[in-house]
């Protein structure tokens, strides 16, 4: 059944949301020029307008929640982006998978930014609202999918699979429904795809709030005022983003295996520039706050975090990185739309600065190298030529579109190795960034001459400077560049912790947001530089694994054969098991136990399976699979000298969606190293086997033999009534042999191999136990002496390849982003009270 | 000179390090006639090549080959120019190699032969399928 009504409501609270945006924006501009503050007319139906345009949002959210959670796949959306066996969070995360859904959520989110913004801030609502319902209307109109003659103005999330693909089912039946969807794609099956785009999301939006206080202040006239509201927000928003950003590349380095946390792909790169300039607008924000300079600058920085952020938009989504990114968005034909949507703001935002510009304040007298003002000016404008050092290579794409407009041809690509050529830069940038955070501080509290600064800077430079010593000879760093880093980042954590403990004493907690930040930055960066800089393979190997291979990835991947003990590190190290997620069970079982059903997502016990002292299944019990393409290889490391254990899975996703394998690996996290360890090639035994010659073996019951140097025990024979590839009947006999090894660790396997005669022929099943690398057939039953002679094959046993990096001080890294994190709390902290006292006392 | 035209000149001069920088360090896509004859003049750089999987007659790519225990993988790459060239890449095969209807790789000619060190692939269902 087609739920038609559903898709038609969900389509008709877009157009419901598009028209109230743009009725909200008109009335708000009308109670703008009006001067209206409170509840005047045109404010208070424009205060109506937007509430239910946000309404209309939300309802969007749920008809479209509602149709991916029930499972509604008549609907394109829920159809390529969810199916029947995904867990409910994954649901969640589904309904962004695509970017009809992340625009929602970005709409979502500035909705309710929207709500807190009329509710805290009476005085600015009519122009910064104004300013926030546009951009919702240019939102709205993304998902609107309304076509008007050749115009397409969106893509509708509610599209019904029928109108989407042509597929001759639907001509035979219009009324087809699928029973599954094409389903998340696996890999994005995790954790963090629950959490992190939302979080991305809300950080874009919230650029969006410091933007429209500026263009509200030029638009009123309030040049300086805008800066007090606008600045709490500019640190929420920094903060979001950061944290957003991060999270991606945790997750990349967790489980995408893209080998780091961060590949300068044009798609980091374009959060990464908004991101740095807006902090940038910070420290601005701040300087002017204090000293009345900076107040172009400020308004500069601000206005264009929020044109990077859409300019970051159109080419993730304009399908313009096509070539040049591993993760852009597909191209949804919307790339004409986005662009106006960014030149729209752009053009908006020249105007109203143009206009204003002479009327803005500025102080003509230059600052003193000596003054807060100056440092800080260095510093930001050093953000700002990092910003522009990446943006440039990630934008080429752009130029050659543009260049081939005028008829050209452009055939420039982005540099051949990303990550080599952005980070020889970004390092010096870096650098230089550490030492400007430290010496900005002592300036930042207090006037000082040169002799002042002198005395103030001597103490802390000796102890960064002693300190980063006994760091470099303890860590053997010898590479002078890896030095300047870890000197610059240490100078920087001891100059701020010299404030914060200042700051402390005089129990000024509340200031302390700024130099806990640069500290968790510092910290930042020394994880980076021990991490990357000292990023090295230590699953070394001797042997020739294959002759494609180079040297290198030769003596970097270690082969480990099931149950057999390698040395690598400090550690032995043994591969166990292969095993697999029964949804149900608290444990991960081995893949030996179950044999596979016709439907991938059951599989049945091919014996008991006892966890903890429990059974949870006996032999020809089905079982539930929801994840059935992960398989998991339990490596056990064993440390030689303290003998302390710890096993790591990692993990080999078969993914359909995306052709083939997908590598996952397993991190062990030590306090001074990550062992980061993946399985680079998976077990030939998925493959076709080289089986040796057969060898026979004549046996009675209770008889023991050796296969593959295991000691086997025949346990007689039985007489079994079905079997799965055929229907006994009549005449038609089947028995099967009960062989008995005894593997490693008491382990023990069962073969069952059949004899089957049907209809007068003998069909002999064999059965292969991969742990043992055998197989097992019946060669023929003997009834004069009772014995039956057993046909047995061996081969190679089973083995991975392993590849395992150590990473250095990575926790140095997430310490110092939590670091980062707190110092940015803070701040918010500091800055909104201090917004609302002003509020209060009636000024803003 | 006053400090702020000092400052200017330091923000100028990282600003045309950066610019040129950039044009020096970028890569091209060329095709595989323009990539041999680059290597022939002794140039090592690294260049993208955009082209697609050769096909058989039923539409299936053919010329596949992986290497010993599939740790790596030739292709048969057509360029925008038609000319078939094969690829070899020292890594298992991507996981959506097959499925690709662009393919792009970054490399160069070396005795001979395309080495390509990046292979960037455009996939029709990577987020959208278009097929029940």
């Amino acid at each position: 059944m087609i739920h038609q009504s559903l898709g038609d409501t969900g389509h008709l609270l877009i157009i419901i949301s598009f028209v109230t945006s743009l009725v909200a924006a008109f009335a708000y501009f009308k109670a703008t020029v009006n001067k209206e503050i409170g509840t005047d007319s045109w404010i208070s139906f424009a205060r109506i307008t937007f509430i239910v345009h946000g309404l209309a949002v939300m309802g969007v959210v749920s008809v479209l929640f509602y149709i991916i959670y029930n499972n509604y796949f008549e609907y394109h959306y829920a159809w390529s982006h969810s199916s029947v066996n995904l867990a409910t969070h994954y649901m969640i995360a589904s309904f962004w998978e695509g970017q009809e859904g992340s625009f929602m959520v970005w709409a979502l989110w500035q909705a309710i930014l929207g709500f807190v913004i009329i509710k805290t801030n009476k005085k600015w609502e009519a122009p910064v609202m104004t300013v926030f319902a546009t951009v919702q209307a240019f939102l709205a109109s993304m998902i609107l999918g309304v076509v008007f003659g050749d115009i397409k103005l969106g893509s509708s999330p509610f599209l019904l699979l029928k109108d989407v693909i042509n597929d001759p089912i639907f001509l035979i039946n219009p009324d087809f429904v699928p029973e599954d969807g094409t389903g998340l794609n696996p890999l994005l099956q995790n954790y963090w795809m629950v959490i992190h785009p939302p979080t991305l999301f809300l950080g874009f939006a919230t650029t969006l709030i410091p933007f429209s206080y500026a263009i509200a202040g030029l638009w009123t006239g309030r040049y300086k005022e805008w800066i007090r509201p606008a600045l709490p927000w500019a640190i929420f928003s920094a903060l979001t983003l950061g944290v957003g950003i991060l999270m991606g590349g945790y997750w990349a380095y967790e489980t995408l295996n893209f080998g780091g946390y961060w590949n300068w792909d044009p798609v980091e790169n374009a959060v990464y520039v908004p991101w740095l300039i807006l902090v940038a607008g910070i420290h601005t924000m701040i300087t002017f706050k204090k000293s009345a300079t900076a107040l172009k600058t400020s308004i500069i920085l601000v206005i264009a975090t929020f044109i990077l952020i859409l300019y970051s938009t159109f080419l993730t989504r304009s399908g313009i990185l096509g070539d040049t990114s591993v993760h852009s968005f597909t191209d949804l034909g919307l790339s004409g739309q986005l662009l106006i949507y960014l030149l729209f703001f752009l053009a908006v935002s020249i105007i109203f600065a143009v206009r204003a510009w002479g009327e803005i304040p500025s102080s003509e007298k230059e600052a003193s190298a000596y003054s807060r003002e100056f440092w800080i000016f260095i510093g930001a404008l050093t953000l700002c030529l990092m910003a522009f050092q990446v943006i440039i290579p990630t934008s080429i794409p752009v130029f050659n579109e543009i260049i081939e407009l005028f008829g050209r041809v452009s055939n420039i690509a982005p540099p051949a190795d990303q990550i080599e050529y952005y980070s020889k830069f970004q390092v010096w940038f870096a650098i230089a960034l550490a030492i400007l955070s430290g010496t900005g501080q002592f300036f930042f509290w207090n006037k000082m001459d040169k002799k002042e600064f002198a005395n103030a800077i001597a103490i802390p430079l000796i102890i960064s400077l002693l300190l980063s010593a006994i760091i470099f000879v303890a860590a053997k760093i010898f590479n002078p560049l890896y030095i300047l880093v870890l000197v610059a980042g240490i100078y920087s954590i001891v100059a701020n912790a010299n404030i914060l403990i200042k700051l402390f004493k005089s129990k000024s907690y509340k200031l302390t947001g700024g130099s806990v930040a640069h500290i968790g930055i510092a910290m930042m960066l020394v994880g980076i530089m021990f991490s990357e800089g000292y990023s090295k393979p230590i699953s070394l190997n001797t042997l020739t694994i294959s002759k494609a291979w180079t040297d290198e990835q030769n003596s970097t991947n270690l082969p480990l054969f099931l149950n057999q003990t390698s040395y690598m590190d400090n550690y032995e190290i043994t591969y166990r098991k292969e095993l697999i997620e029964a949804t149900y069970l608290p444990e991960l079982i081995k893949k030996s136990y179950v044999d596979d059903t016709e439907d991938p997502y059951y599989k049945v016990a091919r014996q008991s399976i006892l966890i903890n002292g429990k059974t949870y299944a006996e032999p020809g019990d089905t079982l539930y699979f929801q994840t059935p393409e992960n398989t998991y290889y339990q490596i056990d490391f064993k440390h030689r000298v303290s003998g302390k254990t710890f096993s790591l899975f990692p993990r080999i996703q078969t993914n359909e969606q995306m052709g083939s394998d997908v590598v996952s690996p397993d991190v062990k996290k030590l306090w001074n190293r990550d062992i980061y360890s993946f399985v680079s090639v998976k077990p030939p035994f998925e493959e076709e086997l080289e089986w040796s010659e057969k060898v026979t073996e004549e046996v009675k019951k209770g008889d023991r033999f050796f296969v593959n140097d295991y000691v086997a025990t025949f346990d007689g024979l039985e007489r079994v009534t079905k079997v799965s590839f055929t229907e006994l009947l009549g005449d038609d006999i089947a028995v099967r042999a009960n062989i008995t090894v005894l593997a490693e660790d008491g382990e023990k396997y069962l073969a069952q191999p059949l004899y089957v005669i049907k209809n007068g022929r003998v069909a002999q099943v064999p059965d292969v136990i991969k742990e043992i690398a055998s197989k097992f057939q019946i060669e023929s039953i003997n009834p004069d002496n009772g014995s039956v002679t057993l046909g047995l094959n061996t081969t190679q046993k089973d083995y991975i390849i392993l590849k395992a990096l150590e990473k250095p001080h990575i926790n140095v890294l997430w310490i110092g982003t939590l670091v980062m994190v707190l110092g940015f709390i803070i701040a918010i902290h500091r800055r909104y009270i201090e917004f609302q006292m002003m509020r209060d006392k009636g000024v803003e | 000179m006053k400090k702020s035209s000092i400052i200017g000149l330091i923000v100028i001069a990282v600003a045309v390090t950066v610019i040129i920088s950039t044009s020096a360090d970028a890569s091209a896509y060329l095709t595989f006639d323009e990539a041999y004859e680059l290597a022939e003049r002794g140039k090592s750089k690294k260049i993208h090549v955009v082209g697609q999987l050769k096909k058989d007659a039923s539409g299936k790519p053919t010329g596949i080959y992986a290497g010993p225990n599939k740790l790596s993988v030739s292709f048969v790459m057509v360029d925008n120019n038609m000319k078939e060239q094969t690829v070899y890449y020292d890594e298992p095969m991507p996981a959506d190699l097959l499925r690709s209807e662009q393919v792009v790789v970054v490399g160069n000619y070396q005795d001979e032969r395309f080495i390509a060190d990046r292979i960037v692939l455009k996939c029709p269902s990577k987020y959208e399928e278009t097929e029940l």
